[in-house]
């Protein structure tokens, strides 16, 4: 595999694809082959409306997970993200981490915002419910997450759970490096005040999520 | 048609009173299978085959001298090998940048003419979807077999693996964050695992689609397109290097299985 990759790395980019065979079983190891796709995808899309090119500009987290995506990163490259998004979790302002569950709720429902069809003022969802179960009542929830049917009912009702559950809304790669779910609060998708609401939504006692 | 709109009575009737849970899901997969029956699709592909047919653009020619890579007009078995390396264009092309190629060569149109219209509307067809629906059902049953024998193929195909795996925009989302793993699925929708054979094979083998919500056929340029704009990604450009090279690694990954489309989707 190390030769495979030094060869590659060597290789003209008439070559490149002479990996296509090794890059499918490893981490996508190749610096070059990367580099040729980042240039072809910059090519390849156009800015529209809100959705501007700068959207395929990598953060570290953001390349590290795609390199090692079909082999998931290895332990130190794992600690690394992990700590450098944890460090980057911001509190809320006032110390207060539950808002309202019923405004949680809709936004767990909301698949809006952020496309190039949608526009500033498209109301932002989490879209939870895409991946989550979260409630009895909604019978249509996706499974790519697991269930957090409740949520807080099943972890206790306390301080240190409801900071857990705000960082891990916030950012979920400081608890599980490359996590499928988006950094909702370091990317700047949900407010400080929609992410008390599904906080509340999760850890609330009359919350839907924990009858 | 007819029988689509039967279908979605019938799913709305026997959702109406129900307990939800596992019910529902199996009510969905039978609604799934009713749609099965009589699929509209095949208005697209009457009408690409007029329009193959057809002596157009300026120069007043028909596709029938578009070499799609088996040799001049012969569509049968066509694209269940694509995408693939063209000598005279120096370049690997899906079945859509090849059609916009013989466009531009050989019927005289601009480029921007020929991609004016890639993803119709009722009120606008799309000449595009209608000559792809035709194309592709002339590979039903035919066996998916895309060459790699030319470096650019094989370049394309790596390159489409790099997008595959890319994790970009706001949410971080790639195509394998939806498409990586075994039986899950978006809501009630049931997502195919595409870095497995088995997945890959299932879901491009069903592309181009009649989408039931839509009332379009849909290609697979558009699949590529739509699923970008729900990663939160730019707009992917129609016929794009980077949309040629992902279909590349998905169409090499359905190899050995039999081509099955324009099928037709929810």
């Amino acid at each position: 595999m190390q030769m495979t990759r030094t060869l590659c790395s060597l290789a003209a980019l008439a070559a490149l694809a002479g990996c296509a065979g090794s890059s499918s079983s490893g981490g996508q190891g190749d610096a070059a082959l990367r580099a040729k796709a980042l240039e072809v995808m910059k090519a390849s899309f156009k800015a529209r409306g809100i959705a501007t090119l700068d959207r395929l500009d990598q953060d570290e987290t953001q390349a590290l997970c795609s390199q090692y995506a079909a082999s998931g990163p290895p332990k130190d490259v794992a600690q690394r993200i992990e700590q450098a998004n944890l460090v980057a979790i911001k509190p809320p302002s006032d110390g207060r981490y539950l808002g309202d569950w019923k405004r949680g709720e809709q936004i767990a429902q909301r698949g809006t915002g952020l496309q190039w069809n949608d526009t500033k003022e498209t109301p932002v969802g989490a879209n939870c419910y895409a991946c989550h179960q979260l409630t009895k009542e909604e019978i249509s929830y996706g499974t790519i997450g697991p269930s957090l049917y409740n949520f807080g009912k099943i972890r206790g009702y306390t301080p240190d759970m409801e900071k857990y559950a705000w960082g891990k809304v916030w950012n979920a790669d400081a608890y599980a490096a490359c996590s499928l779910m988006p950094r909702f609060g370091h990317n700047g998708i949900l407010t400080e005040a929609q992410i008390k609401d599904v906080v509340a939504l999760l850890m609330d006692p009359q919350s839907p999520v924990n009858k | 048609m007819f029988s689509t709109r039967v279908a979605i009575a019938a799913l709305a009737a026997v959702c109406a009173p129900m307990v939800l849970g596992q019910n529902t899901v199996d009510e969905i997969e039978k609604y799934r299978q009713a749609l099965q029956d009589g699929n509209p699709a095949e208005l697209w592909e009457a009408r690409g085959e007029a329009l193959w047919k057809q002596p157009r653009g300026p120069k007043k020619v028909s596709f029938e001298r578009c070499d799609l890579g088996l040799g001049a007009g012969v569509v049968k078995g066509a694209y269940a090998q694509l995408p693939r390396y063209f000598a005279d264009a120096d370049r690997v092309m899906d079945l859509e940048t090849r059609l916009v190629h013989c466009m531009v060569t050989q019927q005289g149109l601009t480029p921007e003419e020929a991609k004016r219209n890639p993803f119709g509307s009722p009120e606008r067809k799309s000449d595009i979807e209608a000559l792809v629906a035709y194309v592709t059902s002339e590979s039903k049953g035919v066996k998916m077999s895309v060459p790699m024998r030319h470096a650019k193929e094989r370049e394309a195909y790596a390159l489409g693996e790099q997008m595959f795996y890319f994790r970009g925009g706001p949410h971080d989302f790639s195509c394998a964050t939806c498409h990586g793993e075994d039986g899950k699925r978006i809501r009630l929708q049931d997502l195919p695992n595409l870095t497995k054979v088995a997945g890959a094979q299932r879901a491009y083998t069903t592309w181009p689609a009649y989408r039931v919500s839509q009332g379009e056929l849909r290609t697979f340029q558009w699949r590529l397109y739509d699923c970008f704009r729900q990663q939160r990604f730019p707009e992917l450009e129609f016929t794009s290097e980077a949309s040629i090279a992902l279909t590349s690694f998905l169409a090499k990954n359905a190899d050995g299985a039999a081509y099955n489309a324009p099928a037709i989707k929810r």
